[in-house]
């Protein structure tokens, strides 16, 4: 990451700090999701975590929030909040204009026939009983199609935001201006089953669903690829078990039933790797020309 | 040596310590949910005190022992029976090899650690033998026991190993209610509520209800809150107890569209959208899991230091069990450990 010492007007500098019991500090930075707030938390838990301080055993950044877990034995409440204070206030005065990440393509079978079968079976629990998640998405976003809707969803990148909930599962907001995203309310009732690496949507939040179980998003279609490996059986998943760190760069690219169906049988098989390159976001370029940055992504992949 | 699941019970899996390091990408900390009953029936039996055990959920199981073992139990109370034989809780038995051992309904508590000589030796995930079942992750093949399951124990250490017979000092025996208090740290987004709806929400009483379990604590029986009316923010979604997703703390407390409170434990969902209103302290959160459903709850307000007060007292407690039990060494070593990393 390259620090620059250029302010961005716009940024809401506040935090709210807020004890939860005696062991997690909760920082929001922005009640309403931006891509700024995104961004300071990243940078304000990079940061953190490269300090290494005794005592901090958790860091988790979030859409425009953050947690730490901490051992009030070792470090008082009152010491964490004035070291964030001041890493906050170093990344507010040298924002951190780069970064460094990779852009990952996320190849997805809308419409597919499994969350469909899903998605029928909760049909009381909808806003809209009579239709499916993407007709009803489509019509409130004011797409005229669904074929409209998922060029709409798969055109553009997407920023991970957060990595949680369930193992795994990411969470997306899109790289378009605000008049742009795509805004969903979640269920009326939450699913108690979602399939396997379902993409859904809630608020103004894409996310794949990790593994199977209970969900309130709607449901959009599937992956073949894995993103969480507890079997340890995926070359392309590290250790840790899980594929996606927040800062990744993801596009989503339509695939049809028989290319899914190869890939999956390679993922069963050991052998799928997903499309992936280095990338440097930067986040002045984004806001002077974010179909640049679009382009740029697109680029790299099919360089690769 | 093995055991061999004839019943699992209603929700038995292998537990420990739990996993740290890992609710950034999703994976909760896990282990034992009464982290004290887990440590005492450990360290009664002779055991490094975050051996994994079986965590026995109001019904236990009924395991064969295929050779003879020594164990104790911790936390709930259940009657354990030798081959139909009554036995007490909270003291070292000894299984013969081929018996088998079953539970009698619960009688206090809702959960019950079952430690056995050398610990449950499945294989650690990521650090920890806990079972994460959403996940899939650790435990026995990542999920609950199932009847045919079986669980592999670890060598008994033969220098600490406790002669049949000992018991848990009376002091160490916990002592259940009908009726609890939770104390909670207030805060999160509890500004977002009506402020007679944030008084009211500690001075009424809470039942637990049946939706109760690793992942979360759900309870009803007491006033919906009222959130005060506003513009979403932009991503948060409709409702008024909706936020833009966020981290979730061990402990906080969710109130989704205002009605039913939900206390994460540690198999928590590590983020979401709803509105948190407070946090469990830490030296409560072993309570949480030992209250069953239907029995009532009342959240108390209590500030950081009060917390922290009762945190010290925890700390002290467990470190009068390890005496107690001529276990002290261990963490004189955390502690010297603690010291070298400061």
């Amino acid at each position: 990451m390259k620090p620059s010492t250029q302010h961005d007007p716009g940024q809401a500098k506040s935090a709210r700090y807020s004890a939860a019991g005696d062991e997690f500090l909760f920082v929001e930075l922005s009640e309403a999701m931006n891509l700024e707030a995104f961004f300071r938390g990243v940078s304000i838990t990079s940061r953190l975590a490269e300090r290494k301080i005794p005592g901090v055993t958790e860091i988790c950044p979030a859409n425009a929030s953050y947690q730490v877990r901490y051992d009030p034995d070792r470090l008082p409440l009152a010491r964490l909040i004035e070291t964030l204070e001041q890493i906050d206030a170093e990344v507010l005065g040298q924002q951190v204009q780069r970064l460094e990440t990779r852009v990952v393509e996320v190849p997805v079978l809308y419409n597919d026939p499994w969350t469909h079968e899903t998605l029928m079976r909760f049909r009381d629990r909808h806003q809209d009983p009579s239709g499916t998640d993407l007709e009803y998405a489509a019509r409130i976003n004011g797409f005229a199609s669904v074929d409209g809707f998922i060029e709409a969803h798969s055109a553009s990148p997407w920023f991970v935001s957060m990595v949680g909930f369930v193992a795994g599962l990411p969470f997306m907001y899109q790289m378009v201006p605000r008049e742009r995203q795509i805004e969903v309310p979640k269920y009326v009732r939450p699913r108690t089953d979602t399939p396997k690496q379902t993409v859904g949507y809630g608020g103004c939040f894409s996310c794949i669903y990790s593994v199977r179980g209970a969900g309130g998003y709607q449901m959009f279609g599937v992956t073949p690829m894995p993103i969480y490996d507890p079997s340890g059986r995926q070359p392309h998943i590290d250790d840790s078990m899980i594929y996606f760190r927040p800062g990744d760069i993801v596009k989503h690219r339509p695939v049809d039933r028989s290319e899914y169906d190869a890939m999956v049988a390679a993922a069963e098989a050991g052998r799928f790797r997903p499309k992936t390159a280095p990338f440097v976001f930067d986040l002045d370029e984004y806001r002077e020309a974010p179909e640049a940055v679009a382009r740029r992504v697109e680029e790299v992949l099919n360089e690769h | 040596m093995s055991i061999e699941v004839i019943k699992p019970g209603l929700a038995t899996s292998v537990q420990d310590a739990g996993r740290a390091g890992h609710y950034h990408l999703g994976i909760p900390p896990s282990g034992a949910m009464d982290q004290f009953a887990m440590r005492s029936a450990n360290l009664l039996l002779g055991n490094a005190e975050d051996a994994a055990v079986l965590e026995c959920a109001l019904m236990g199981p009924e395991l064969r022992f295929t050779q003879a073992c020594r164990i104790a139990t911790g936390g709930a109370e259940m009657v354990p029976k030798i081959d139909g034989q009554a036995h007490p809780n909270f003291e070292v038995l000894e299984v013969p090899a081929g018996s088998v051992l079953s539970f009698d309904f619960v009688r206090a508590g809702a959960r019950l650690y079952l430690a056995v000589e050398g610990g449950i030796d499945v294989p650690e995930r990521l650090g920890s033998r806990s079972t994460y079942t959403l996940g899939a992750l650790g435990g026995y093949e990542g999920r609950p026991l199932k009847a045919g399951d079986v669980l592999p124990i670890g060598q008994p250490n033969t220098g600490t190993r406790a002669a049949v017979g000992r018991r848990l000092p009376e002091a160490f025996v916990p002592r259940f209610a009908k009726h609890y208090e939770l104390r909670v740290v207030p805060g999160l987004y509890d500004h977002l509520l009506e402020e007679e709806t944030r008084e009211r929400f500690y001075q009424e009483d809470w039942s637990v209800a049946s939706e109760a379990d690793r992942i979360g604590y759900r309870f009803k029986g007491g006033t919906p809150l009222r959130f005060i009316e506003r513009e979403p923010p932009f991503g948060a979604g409709d409702d008024p107890s909706n936020i833009v997703d966020a981290c979730y703390p061990i402990g906080s407390i969710q109130v989704p569209a205002g009605s039913e409170p939900i206390i994460l434990h540690r198999d928590a969902v590590s983020g979401g959208g709803y509105a948190m209103v407070g946090t469990v302290i830490s030296a409560d959160m072993d309570l949480v899991g030992q209250i069953q459903p239907h029995q009532k709850v009342r959240f108390v307000e209590v500030s950081l230091e009060q917390a922290l007060d009762a945190r010290k007292a925890y700390a002290e407690r467990l470190q009068a069990l390890r005496v107690a039990l001529g276990q002290a060494l261990g963490d004189a070593r955390d502690q010297a450990l603690g010291q070298a990393l400061d």
